[in-house]
């Protein structure tokens, strides 16, 4: 495809994930740390928060599947993943975090179940929509190009 | 017959005389003899006599009188010298004793009549004594019906069942034919039947109060023996011939004015009700004064538990409005809790609502800024971004108008650039401005600093305001706005009486004037303008499309920052000067050439900021702790980065010039952290500058960090720009209060 069209596209669909709030200025905060002296940065970062959210989706499950749940355990964990999905911008995953953390504090199992599903859900659409968005960078510069700001 | 010596008596024996005169004697010699001995019997019979030695010579004296006659006998017949002789001695003594005697009968006789007047007096001592046993015998049985009365009427705080018990007892205990009460009605001029004894149910007979005989019984406060003739005692029917006695007596009624009994109009100070009561006729009995002295005495008491009863009936009265409204004020603070709730929700609800898209605004106007524009292009855009803060900063200044009521806002205090405030404003109002054709101008005072210490972002929007109302009010002409220090002589100013501001050396007053040649405004709505949500008429047909917030935030920004806010005009159509003048503080350098707040330039990706700046990252999140970094080393710093408190503690060293942590986690102690670093290095020049790094804005979190010893906190998410100010306002002056 033409460089000039995938670089246009990737504006667009990144701005789209602003537009819809998949994303906030975190993001960008983390795009404008990306230089020269440090080409990956944005894509180790997300990495890094992908392996961290798994990991704690999965531990929340199975906290949640126990006859007796520990939610103060569970507490931390969602400050966890508030935190790294704050720290990224993903903001919609973030928002659900803060939700989560209320029916943690009130001991609400139903709400908890329901949010971990909201959760989950929300993070797979973010990953992939990340990760499509990463493959247009790799498609740009491959084609030669360079990322648009 | 010579040597007898025998006397003769002067006439023969056998003389009938003489025979006479010797039975006489016999006789009273006799009686003489029998009169001691009686004497003697009844004297030692009664027992009280004070007079013995009387008695013995009453009876020496009868006795002797006695000898003598007998001794007479002897005489009649010829008799012995002897006998004569003997004769003699009796005769002799005997005028001794009897003179005696009625010697001492003159001192007897008036002592013996005087018993008999004591006697008389003790009998009619004893018929008045009599008398008066009886007197009180009726008093007290008089009391004990009054007693027994008084009981039965104040046995009961019922205002009805009181006079009803008074009338039937009274009935009772005095046997009358009829008792009736009459009250005064609400009008005052007449008094209304209200009870009766006998009949049932009395119909409302009036009577007018202004008759002689009722004055006659309210002027005396005894029971008065009316007339039964007399239009109140003419209840009973007729047919009788004899009617029996009637009494009146008047009853105290309560003092209306001391209580607010509503129905009862203000009238005369004493009121009286009329008491009529009725012997039954035909029984010739009359109204004695004990009934009439029981009658007055029951009328008090009664009157004393009308006062006790009505009393009671306005307090239980006074206690159900309290009820009432007690009720009325609970619905009343409930409502009003709940608006106030209500409104907090709106509020906290709106501030999120309108950040968002206010942040998206920002966000996105400042990535297009990033990118290649042209020059109109890039003005345009740089409008974009400032009216949009300018805009955002409205946001926040409507939710601080709530929280500047409740008195919890706080000046933002920072060294800022005065000039460029001024050029700011001018340079946003003159589009505007050149739009209507008005010419706007600016002068600022030579002697005014260049930099000052104040709360930038408000200063700015106050000067705005008013500019703005200055530009929106005028259809020509032109604005002028003057910037001046205020001197001490001009800083009292007449038309400010209450505002004595006192200027020291780290602080002074600016003074800003903003003249227009506007609409102007009465002197009538000059107060109002600083009111929340008035607006004059005159302006309200302006369309000006305010809220009308504006000059109330502006006055409590001024007020905040020690100054005061006046409006001037000389009228409709002469234009209108506003004058502020607030507090702002003096900076030590004024010749710094390094501006470290100031606006916003462009991120660039070039020269770092803080070559090989030795910082330590404590953050247990793993994405977090490596954001942080990459900002960091962006900046050039040397990271090092640990993952829990100990790590922290056992790898600080005094080569880190800065420590940044995150104290949001739970469970990980930041604060313990600070406080062992601090223990650590005792000398403040080796002691790493701790910043905390937290998503919380509450006092709580800057309080508990300020405790510990930190010197900064932050507000995550962190920007590049926000940090790389951070870093270089800590390394300068050692402190940060806040960076959100």
């Amino acid at each position: 495809m033409d460089l000039i069209q995938l670089q246009r596209q990737l504006v667009d669909y990144r701005t789209s994930l602003y537009h819809e709030g998949f994303l906030d200025e975190q993001f960008t905060q983390l795009q404008s740390l990306q230089d020269e002296n440090n080409p990956d940065f944005v894509v180790e970062v997300v990495s890094l928060f992908f392996e961290d959210s798994e990991r704690l989706l999965n531990e929340l499950s199975k906290a949640l599947e126990q006859q007796i749940i520990d939610f103060k355990r569970m507490d931390a964990q969602v400050h966890q993943l508030k935190g790294s999905s704050s720290s990224i911008g993903a903001h919609r995953v973030q928002k659900l975090c803060i939700v989560f953390r209320n029916y943690c504090e009130a001991h609400n199992v139903e709400g908890c179940l329901k949010c971990l599903q909201q959760v989950k859900h929300e993070y797979g659409i973010i990953k992939t929509k990340l990760e499509s968005m990463f493959q247009l960078e790799q498609q740009i510069l491959n084609a030669g190009g360079s990322i648009p700001v | 017959m010579d040597s007898c010596n025998c006397i003769e008596p002067q006439w023969p024996p056998d003389d009938l005389l003489m025979k006479y005169q010797y039975i006489s004697d016999f006789f009273i010699a006799l009686a003489y003899f029998s009169i001691p001995l009686e004497l003697i019997y009844f004297v030692k019979k009664s027992a009280v006599f004070p007079y013995r030695w009387v008695l013995v010579q009453f009876g020496a004296f009868i006795v002797l009188c006695g000898a003598t006659h007998l001794i007479n006998l002897w005489t009649f017949t010829m008799h012995t010298r002897t006998v004569a002789m003997v004769m003699t001695t009796a005769k002799v003594f005997t005028a001794v004793v009897s003179c005696a005697t009625a010697l001492m009968l003159v001192h007897i006789i008036p002592d013996l009549l005087s018993v008999k007047t004591r006697e008389l007096f003790l009998k009619n001592k004893a018929a008045e004594l009599d008398r008066e046993m009886g007197l009180i015998r009726t008093q007290e049985e008089t009391g004990r019906h009054v007693r027994m009365l008084t009981h039965e009427i104040r046995s009961t705080l019922d205002r009805h069942t009181i006079l009803k018990t008074t009338l039937v007892e009274l009935g009772r205990t005095l046997a009358l034919e009829e008792c009736a009460l009459w009250m005064p009605t609400r009008t005052g001029l007449e008094l209304q039947l209200s009870y009766t004894l006998r009949q049932q149910n009395p119909v409302g007979y009036t009577v007018p109060i202004h008759l002689p005989v009722i004055n006659q019984v309210f002027s005396s406060s005894h029971a008065v023996k009316i007339s039964p003739n007399c239009p109140v005692a003419r209840i009973r029917p007729a047919g009788k011939y004899m009617p029996g006695e009637v009494v009146a007596v008047r009853v105290p009624l309560l003092h209306l004015s001391n209580f607010q009994i509503n129905d009862w109009p203000e009238l005369s100070t004493k009121r009286y009700a009329l008491m009529v009561l009725m012997l039954p006729s035909d029984s010739a009995r009359q109204w004695h004064v004990h009934e009439l002295e029981l009658v007055e005495v029951v009328a008090d008491q009664v009157a004393v538990a009308l006062s006790h009863a009505a009393i009671l009936e306005e307090s239980m009265r006074a206690r159900d409005l309290l009820m009432e409204q007690n009720v009325a004020l609970d619905l009343a603070r409930r409502e009003a809790e709940t608006a106030i709730r209500a409104r907090n929700d709106f509020l906290a609800v709106m501030n999120h609502e309108m950040r968002t898209p206010m942040h998206a605004i920002i966000a996105l106007s400042s990535l297009l800024q990033e990118t290649e524009l042209t020059p109109e292009q890039r003005l345009m855009v740089e409008t974009i971004l400032k009216s949009s803060n300018l805009l955002s900063t409205l946001i926040n200044d409507v939710l601080d108008l709530s929280r500047l009521e409740d008195g919890s806002l706080q000046l933002d205090l920072g060294t800022f650039n005065l000039f460029a405030v001024f050029r700011e404003v001018l340079n946003l109002i003159k589009p505007i401005a050149s739009v209507k054709k008005l010419h706007v101008s600016l002068n600022l005072a030579p002697d005014l600093p260049e930099y000052a210490i104040g709360d930038e972002k408000h200063l700015m929007q106050t000067i705005l305001n008013v500019v703005g109302n200055a530009v929106k009010f005028s259809k020509e002409g032109s604005i002028s706005i003057t910037a001046i220090v205020a001197k001490s002589e001009l800083l009292r100013d007449s038309r400010t009486p209450e505002f004595f501001p006192v200027p020291s050396d780290n602080h002074f007053y600016l003074r800003v004037q903003v003249k227009d040649s506007g609409v102007g405004i009465s002197p009538q709505d000059i107060p109002k303008l600083f009111t929340k949500f008035a607006q004059t008429q005159s302006m309200a047909t302006r369309n000006s499309g305010g809220s009308g917030l504006g000059l109330a935030i502006c006055k409590r920004f001024v007020n905040l920052m020690e100054g005061h806010i006046w409006i001037e005009s000389d009228g409709l159509g002469k234009g209108c000067t506003a004058i502020f003048m607030v507090k702002l503080g003096i900076p030590e350098r004024l010749n710094e050439p390094k501006l470290p707040f100031m606006p916003k330039v462009p991120t660039n990706h070039g020269p770092t900021a803080f070559p090989g700046l030795k910082v330590l990252v404590m953050d247990e999140n793993g994405v977090s702790r490596m954001v942080t970094k990459g900002l960091l080393v962006h900046l050039g710093c040397d990271v090092t980065m640990v993952s829990s408190s100990e790590e922290c503690l056992h790898v600080v060293s005094h080569e880190h010039k800065v420590v940044f942590m995150d104290v949001c986690v739970p469970g990980m102690d930041g604060y313990e952290v600070a406080i062992r670093i601090n223990e650590k290095f005792t000398k403040r020049h080796e002691r790493p500058i701790i910043v905390a790094l937290t998503g919380n804005t509450d006092k709580v979190t800057k309080e508990n960090c300020m405790r510990v010893g930190m010197d900064g906190v932050i507000l995550k998410p962190v920007s590049l720009d926000k940090m790389r100010s951070v870093l270089t306002d800590l390394l300068e002056h050692r402190v940060l209060l806040e960076a959100i």
